[in-house]
């Protein structure tokens, strides 16, 4: 891998420079604080800062947005600490065993092993990262339309079946999505769609406004129609430090966790919700005490915390080469590429390796400068917590407001931007996933140019689409994951009658139980 | 496309409350069907003729697929909110899960977010941002009748300021050459 280390080696030599080194330090410096806030998760911290980097060219930008992504991840697990209930998906786990740890005064060493161990995984995941993605875009270069729709679909199907907790609202969310995606100018016969005739919707709805609108006004007028009264107790922390008998507990599972995540980020299921629980089960099961799980165990902290870091950077590799966005972040994060007239996928490593590289360099440079940051400063990200609510939700809607209107200097983008955040509103009302939504306005169009382009270099026949031995793989997961529930139920019939009331529907039983818990946030 | 109809658009009817209390989702099945209606609506008006088309596939045939989806989807959870399913509400560090929605609060951060749409043209962002600011915290029931202005004015300002170092163009107003 000679050629991959040049490549690495030319990517810190444009991250070096000191402009871009103060670029990351700005993206992870914000990335914190805005992880941090309370109701903010990763993809709307990222959502809402892709504007601060419009005026910024496009290696200083992508620098700037590592590190806003990493650093929103640490920021999220403070909150998860320091706060019982976690605002994301990925901070679950860390939520029920650092909450504990806090609550027995131990707030200091389960920051601490948080941010060691996200340290250590996001090196790990990002060095994966860097030796898995050229084998990826050597892949990549060999798929056809069809293989590229195949895989899409599989996206599409994923997202609504393995995360969330019912399968019909997670497709309804990718309908609303995908029309969405068709509003705009049909590329082929450059027909228009869904446009009544206003010219701001014949260039189709911008993605960023999508994403900020669902995320960020719709969450803040979700939690304004059911605001605590009282929010929720911060406990205090002091200095961040760990002792003896923390490392030595701590050390395995932050290197298990680097190499569990990792994979499962990469899959077109990404996300961190399924690895960072099977962490948790893990080390419960490999503990010395067993019992102390629930009650505050460092290795519950350690684990599940260095398994999301790690499937963050796990996620990036089908974002970069095949640009396909897996989970919230990662498809905020294709929108900004978009931003730059920029397409993620095999050829964007041989067009701009400096940019891609000096991005991956970047992550490497923002993790240890989150180490850097967050061990001293803790206790100043923890002061974060008590800001006034009124001041927070108003400050998202004013953030969303101002980047929005940035885009395209529109004010009828605003009016848009408040009914999308309406329709996040309704969707979080109502239970519907918000991901499939983004998943689909991003990935639909370029769906649709893939199908159209297979069918047309096989003249309409839909053999076409399955010309490869990977799609004809990729249809039978999609065929796998669209029957799981009457395999399951077929599964249970032969067990023996374990059909009871409670199978009739999809979004109970156990597994549904569980995943209330891991519920994908933003 | 339009995703207007908020929840409240569907609500029920006074005469019919005792059969649609609790089945207020079956207002997001409608949401789903008058979808699935505009995009076939508008695929049936798509130009598929030999002539226009490039390749086997015309510009109508994915959002027939998408309007068809969106149809069934929609049946299903008609079929399933009528059986007893319910879609779980997102939680969050600070909402909380017993209360009543706040129609209220949602009704005036929605005002102060369309004020700021409505001047931010002729008035600038350091006005309609400081009323956006204000009008929200307001809404959301901050009360301090010094802080709350002076914070919103500083917020605008600040923002503007940091927009314009980074490279984004915001509108000034009537300090338009001042700043």
């Amino acid at each position: 891998m000679p050629e991959t280390l040049d490549n690495l080696m030319m990517g810190f030599a444009t991250a070096l420079t000191p402009v871009n080194l103060l670029y990351a330090l700005i993206g992870v410096a914000l990335g914190t604080a805005i992880g941090v806030l309370p109701g903010i998760g990763p993809a709307m911290a990222v959502a809402l800062l892709l504007p601060v980097t419009y005026g910024l060219d496009p290696a200083g930008a992508f620098i700037m947005f590592a590190g806003i992504y990493y650093g929103g991840m640490y920021g999220g697990s403070t909150t998860a600490i320091l706060i019982n209930t976690p605002g994301e998906a990925a901070s679950v786990i860390t939520a029920v065993e650092g909450n504990q740890m806090a609550k027995r005064g131990r707030a200091a060493q389960a920051l601490a092993t948080a941010a060691i161990g996200s340290f250590i995984a996001g090196t790990i995941g990002t060095l994966l990262m860097v030796f898995t993605a050229p084998v990826m875009v050597s892949l990549a270069l060999t798929f056809g339309a069809g293989d590229y729709f195949a895989v899409m679909l599989l996206a599409f199907v994923a997202a609504c079946s393995v995360l969330g907790k019912s399968r019909v609202r997670g497709f309804a969310s990718l309908g609303i999505g995908l029309a969405i995606g068709l509003v705009g100018l049909d590329s082929t016969t450059g027909q228009s769609r869904l446009s009544y005739g206003v010219p701001q919707l014949a260039d189709g709805v911008d993605v960023v406004i999508v994403a900020v609108g669902i995320f960020a006004v719709g969450e803040a007028l979700w939690v304004a129609s059911r605001l605590r009264r009282t929010p929720a107790e911060v406990i205090p922390v002091g200095r961040v430090w760990m002792g003896r008998d923390d490392w030595k507990r701590s050390w395995k599972p932050w290197l298990r966790g680097s190499f569990m995540g990792f994979p499962f980020g990469a899959l077109p299921a990404g996300g961190s919700e399924l690895p960072t629980f099977l962490s948790y089960m893990l080390e419960r099961r490999l503990a010395r005490n067993p019992g102390e799980f629930g009650r505050g165990a460092i290795e519950g902290v350690a684990g599940p915390e260095a398994t999301n870091n790690s499937s963050a950077a796990g996620v990036l590799v089908p974002m970069l080469t095949l640009g396909l966005p897996t989970t919230a972040v990662a498809a905020v994060m294709l929108t900004a590429f978009q931003q730059y007239g920029l397409q993620p996928g095999p050829l964007l490593f041989e067009r701009e390796p400096e940019l891609v590289w000096g991005l991956i360099a970047s992550l490497f440079i923002g993790n240890a400068m989150l180490l850097a940051l967050n061990l001293p400063l803790a206790p100043m990200w923890a002061r974060l917590l008590r800001i006034p609510r009124p001041y927070l939700y108003a400050g998202i809607l004013f953030f969303a407001a101002v980047g929005m209107y940035a885009v395209n200097a529109s004010a009828l983008d605003l009016v848009l931007l408040l009914l999308l955040g309406l329709l996040g509103f309704m969707m979080r009302r109502f239970g519907l996933p918000v991901i499939p939504l983004v998943i689909g306005v991003i990935l639909g169009p370029m769906a649709e140019l893939q199908l159209r382009r297979a069918l047309q270099l096989s003249n309409g026949s839909p053999v076409g689409l399955v010309e490869s031995p990977l799609s004809i793989g990729v249809y039978a997961v999609i065929g796998l994951l669209l029957l799981w529930p009457l395999v399951r139920l077929a599964v249970r019939g032969a067990a023996g009658g374990g059909a009871g009331p409670d199978a009739r529907r999809e979004d109970t039983g156990p597994e549904a139980d569980r995943e209330a818990e891991a519920r994908p946030g933003v | 496309m339009t995703p207007a109809p908020a929840p409240e658009a569907t609500r029920p009817a006074p005469e019919a409350t005792r059969w649609w209390t609790g089945r207020a989702e079956l207002g997001v099945c409608v949401f789903l069907y008058v979808v699935a209606a505009l995009v076939l609506a508008d695929a049936a008006t798509l130009d598929s003729g030999l002539t226009q088309q490039r390749g086997p596939v015309g510009p109508a045939a994915v959002p027939v697929l998408v309007g068809v989806l969106l149809a069934v989807v929609a049946t299903l959870l008609v079929v399933d909110v009528l059986r007893g399913g319910t879609g779980a509400a997102e939680d969050g560090e600070d909402v909380d899960p017993d209360a009543r929605s706040d129609w209220r609060t949602v009704i005036l951060l929605a005002a102060a977010f369309l004020v700021n749409a409505a001047v931010i043209d002729t008035a600038g962002w350091i006005v309609s941002g400081a009323l956006l600011f204000w009008g929200a915290s307001f809404a959301l029931g901050s009360r301090h009748w010094v802080r709350d202005p002076l914070l919103a004015v500083g917020l605008s300002l600040g923002s503007y300021l940091m927009f314009s170092a980074l490279g984004v163009w915001l509108p000034a107003g009537p300090f338009e050459g001042i700043l």
